[in-house]
C-alpha cells in the first residue's frame, strides 16, 4: 500500500458526525410485517409486478420486472401474501407503484436462490446475467442499473475498475461497517466485476479517516494481483465518481461525459459486496445496510434492512425519537433528499437514514453575497457557483449555461461553506434540471 | 408530526461561519491599532472611531428602513467601515469629520448600491477620498507628532515627497508607529499582526497583501533605492491598505490568479501616485482605481471548468 493520500482540487471538510455510528456492528433490523416494495427503484423504466393481489411470495422471488433496457428486476424481501399493488411516496419524492405483501413470518426461502458457483467457472455474460437478475443497482444513492454501467459499447475499453469506499457524506457508516465486517463479499463482488468487464486492475478507495476499514481491506486483498488500496485524504465530496478517478488515476473525465470515457467504471463498496453475495448465496437484492443516526434519533446504529420496511419501523428499532424531528432525510445530510412523512419505503439506495433536531434543521436565513469567494474554492467542478446562482434567480438560464451549469454535481459544497447562507446549490439545480430540458427539447 | 417536517433541498448542514463572524475578526484584527493609536495620539482617537461607528450603524439601519429591506447592521459590516474609515483620518480632526465620512460612505457608496456585497468600491476608502476632497485641510495639516505632541502636516512620506530625508524618523519607530500619520496605519507591526491573525483564522486570504506589499517593494527599490524602500513600506497607509482594505471581498477579485493582477496592479499605481502623482500618499487611490476595474477581471479571469477543454488529461 502506498503512503500517498489520494485526492482532488475543491472539496469541503464538514464535521464527519459518524462516531455516532461507525463501532456500531450491522444488525439485523427486525422482521417487518409488511412491506411496500417500489417497482421503480432506480434510474430507468419502472418495473411491471408479476404478482398479482392474492399471490403468495418467497424471500428472493422475482416480483417485478420490465422489458425495457434500461431496468433491473425487483423481488420480495419477505414470504407471505401480496395485499395491495397501489402507489405510494418513494424518498425521492415521487410516487410509484408498489406491491404490498403481508409477511407470514417464515421467510421461506424461494427455491431458485442457489449459489452461483465459482467466478472462475463463469463467463463473462452470465456474470453480467446473475448482476441483473439479482436486481443490482447502484446503492450509494444513484441507483443506476448495475449490469449497464458494467456492459460499456466495444469502442469505450475500460481498464480499471474503482470501488469507492470513500463514504465521505458525513454520518453515514454503512459502506464501513460493510468493508469491516464482509471483506470477503467485497472482494468476492471485485472479482465477478472484473471478470465481467475484463479488466486486471482494481483501486479500492477508501478514506483515511477509516484506517481500521483500510487495513482489513489490505488484508483481504493481500496476494490478490492487481487489487489494491488507495487511502483517500478526508474530504467531501471524495467519493464522487468523477473526483475518484480524478484521485487515484490521475484522469479527467470530460464535461458531460461518463468514466468509461476514461477507461473506469467505479462502483460503490456497498453494491459490489451485495454482488459478492448474490454469488455466494444466490440471494438477489433484497436487504441492504442502513445508517440511521441524527441528533433526534435515540440509539443510532446501523441495521441490515428488508427492502419495503418503512423508515418508521426502522427508526423505532432505533429507540424512536429523541425529540420530536425537524427533518428526516433519505441518505447523507450533503445530498441526500428530506422526508415530509417517515412513511416511506427503504428502498435500493436508501444508504441513510437521519433525524435531525429542529435546532439542528434550521439553517438560518440568506443574506446578501459578500463575494468571499469561498464557493469557487469548494466547487469540486472549479465552477463559479455565486455567479450560477445569481443568473439562476434572475431565470437568466442562457447565462447560467455559459457558465457550465449543467456541469454542476449538485454535492452541495457550495451552500455549506456559504458564509452568508444562500441557496446556491438548489438554485443552481433549478438553472441546470432547466438547461438540460432545453437541449433535450433541441434534440 | 408529518406536517412539521422540513422538506428543503440538499443540502442539509451548513457551516459554522457567517457573514457576521468573518466581519467580527476583522474588527478584532484591528483593534491591537486602535489602542496603539491612542498611545501615541491621545484619547481623541477613539472619540472619532467611536463617532465613525456609531454614525456608521445609524446610517445603514436609516437606509434600511428607507428602502424596506431587512435591517442588516446585524453582520458588523457597517461597523468595519466604520473603524476603516476612521483609521484614515487624522488623530486631531473634529468628531464631526468621520460622522460625514460614515454617512457618505454607508448611504452613497454602499447602501445605494444594494448593500454588503453590491458596493463597487471600498465604502471606507470612497468615504476618505470624500472627505478629501471636501475637507483636505482637517484630513492632511493635522497629524499628530508623537515624539512632540505637536501637530504637523509632515508624514514620513510627505517628507520623502518634499525631497527633504533630514528629519526622516528611524525605522524602528516607523514599525512601532511612533510617527505622524492617521489613526490606524502608523503602528506597522501591529497591523501585520491584524493582518496574520485574519491570514490564519482564514478570513482573508494571503496573496493580496503579498503581492500589493510585494510589488511596492520592488518597485521602492528600483526608483528610490533601498534607503527609501523601508518608508515606503511602513511610512504611510500602505500595511493598513494592503490587509484590511485591499482584501475588501465585494471590491476585490474572486479568483486567486485575479487577486494577484488587482495586488499587482494597486502596487504599481500606489508608487506612481507617490512618485508622479500631485499626493504623498498613493494607497486609497491605487486601492480604489483597482476596486473599479475589479468587475473586468472578474469577468476574464475565471477558473477552468473541471472537464471542459483546456484541462490537461494525464491518461
Amino acid at each position: 500500500m502506498s503512503t500517498k493520500l489520494f485526492t482532488f482540487k475543491g472539496g469541503v471538510h464538514p464535521p464527519t458526525n459518524k462516531t455516532l455510528t461507525q463501532n456500531v456492528p450491522i444488525e439485523n433490523a427486525v422482521d417487518p410485517k409488511v412491506v411496500v416494495i417500489p417497482l421503480s427503484q432506480h434510474i430507468g423504466a419502472p418495473c411491471d409486478p408479476l404478482v398479482a393481489v392474492g399471490d403468495t411470495v418467497k424471500v428472493g422471488q422475482k416480483i417485478g420486472e420490465s422489458k425495457a433496457f434500461m431496468s433491473v428486476p425487483v423481488h420480495s424481501s419477505v414470504s407471505g401474501t401480496v395485499k395491495k399493488i397501489e402507489q405510494h411516496y418513494v424518498p425521492n419524492g415521487s410516487k410509484v407503484n408498489c406491491i404490498v405483501i403481508e409477511s407470514d413470518g417464515n421467510f421461506e426461502v424461494y427455491e431458485s436462490v442457489q449459489p452461483k458457483g465459482n467466478i472462475e467457472d463463469l463467463t463473462k455474460e452470465e456474470i453480467l446475467s446473475i448482476i441483473k437478475e439479482g436486481g443490482m443497482a447502484g446503492m450509494g444513492g444513484a441507483t443506476f442499473p448495475t449490469h449497464i454501467k458494467l456492459s460499456p459499447p466495444k469502442d469505450k475499453p475500460i481498464d480499471v475498475l474503482l470501488v469507492n469506499g470513500a463514504e465521505c457524506e458525513p454520518y453515514l457508516t454503512a459502506d464501513h461497517r460493510i468493508m469491516l465486517e464482509k471483506p470477503e463479499l467485497v472482494l468476492l463482488g471485485v472479482k465477478a466485476i472484473m471478470k465481467a468487464l475484463g479488466v486486471d486492475k482494481c483501486f479500492i478507495g477508501i478514506e483515511k479517516n477509516k484506517p481500521d476499514a483500510i487495513e482489513i481491506i489490505q488484508k483481504a486483498v493481500e496476494g490478490q494481483e492487481g487489487i489494491e488500496v488507495a487511502p483517500l485524504e478526508i474530504k467531501y465530496p471524495q467519493g464522487d465518481e468523477k473526483r475518484i478517478i480524478n484521485a487515484i488515476t490521475g484522469r479527467i473525465v470530460p464535461s458531460g461525459g461518463l468514466p468509461m470515457e476514461v477507461g473506469c467504471v467505479v462502483e460503490n463498496v456497498g453494491t459490489v459486496a451485495t454482488i459478492g453475495n448474490i454469488f455466494k448465496t444466490g440471494m438477489p437484492l433484497i436487504q441492504r445496510v442502513v445508517t440511521v443516526s441524527g441528533s433526534a434519533v435515540q440509539n443510532p446504529k446501523n441495521l441490515y434492512v428488508r427492502i419495503g420496511t418503512s423508515y418508521k419501523d426502522v427508526i423505532e428499532q432505533c429507540g424512536g425519537y429523541k425529540e420530536e424531528p425537524g427533518k428526516l432525510i433519505s441518505g447523507g445530510p450533503m445530498m441526500g433528499f428530506a422526508q415530509f412523512t417517515d412513511e416511506v419505503s427503504v428502498i435500493k439506495g436508501t444508504s441513510g437514514i437521519l433525524a435531525f433536531s429542529k435546532k439542528e434543521a434550521d439553517l438560518g436565513e440568506p443574506s446578501n453575497c459578500i463575494m468571499c469567494g469561498r464557493c469557487l474554492e469548494a466547487c469540486p467542478v472549479h465552477l463559479q457557483p455565486y455567479k450560477i446562482s445569481r443568473y439562476s434567480i434572475q431565470k437568466n438560464f442562457d447565462a447560467a449555461d455559459e457558465f457550465h451549469a449543467a456541469d454542476c454535481i449538485e454535492c452541495g459544497g457550495c451552500s455549506y461553506i456559504c458564509p452568508s447562507k444562500r441557496p446556491l446549490k438548489e438554485t443552481i439545480s433549478v438553472a441546470k434540471k432547466e438547461i438540460l430540458a432545453r437541449r433535450r427539447k433541441v434534440k | 408530526m408529518e406536517n412539521k417536517l422540513i422538506a428543503s433541498s440538499s443540502p442539509h448542514i451548513r457551516s459554522n461561519e457567517t457573514t457576521q463572524g468573518l466581519m467580527l475578526d476583522v474588527i478584532i484584527a484591528m483593534l491591537p491599532a486602535l489602542v496603539a493609536s491612542v498611545f501615541y495620539f491621545g484619547f481623541n482617537s477613539v472619540v472619532l472611531v467611536v463617532a465613525s461607528v456609531i454614525s456608521a450603524v445609524i446610517t445603514e439601519y436609516i437606509c434600511n428602513k428607507l428602502m424596506k429591506k431587512s435591517v442588516s447592521i446585524g453582520d458588523l459590516s457597517a461597523v468595519v467601515t466604520g473603524i476603516l474609515l476612521a483609521f484614515n483620518i487624522p488623530a486631531s480632526a473634529p468628531w464631526w469629520l468621520p460622522v460625514m465620512g460614515s454617512v457618505f460612505a454607508i448611504a452613497i457608496v454602499k447602501q445605494i448600491f444594494g448593500g454588503i456585497g453590491f458596493n463597487i468600491v471600498n465604502p471606507a476608502l470612497a468615504g476618505r477620498a470624500f472627505l478629501m476632497s471636501s475637507w483636505s485641510t482637517h484630513m492632511t495639516g493635522g497629524f499628530i507628532d508623537p515624539v512632540t505632541d505637536a501637530v504637523s502636516a509632515a508624514t514620513p512620506l510627505t517628507l520623502i515627497k518634499g525631497g527633504s530625508t533630514g528629519q526622516l524618523p528611524s525605522i524602528f519607530d516607523m514599525l512601532l508607529g511612533n510617527i505622524p500619520g492617521c489613526i490606524g496605519e502608523t503602528s506597522a507591526i501591529l497591523i501585520i499582526l491584524g493582518g496574520l491573525y485574519l491570514i490564519y483564522r482564514g478570513t482573508i486570504k494571503w496573496i493580496i497583501p503579498v503581492f500589493y506589499i510585494g510589488t511596492v517593494a520592488v518597485l521602492a527599490l528600483i526608483f528610490d533605492g533601498g534607503s527609501m524602500a523601508l518608508y515606503h513600506l511602513f511610512g504611510g497607509g500602505l500595511m493598513l491598505g494592503a490587509f484590511f482594505m485591499a482584501t475588501d471581498y465585494a471590491t476585490s477579485p474572486i479568483t486567486d490568479k485575479g487577486k494577484i493582477i488587482y495586488a499587482v496592479g494597486a502596487g504599481a499605481l500606489t508608487i506612481l501616485i507617490r512618485k508622479i502623482g500631485g499626493y504623498p500618499e498613493g494607497v486609497s487611490y491605487s486601492i480604489l482605481l483597482m476596486n473599479v476595474i475589479t468587475p473586468l477581471i472578474n469577468k476574464y479571469v475565471t477558473p477552468n471548468v473541471f472537464g471542459v477543454a483546456g484541462g490537461k488529461n494525464e491518461k
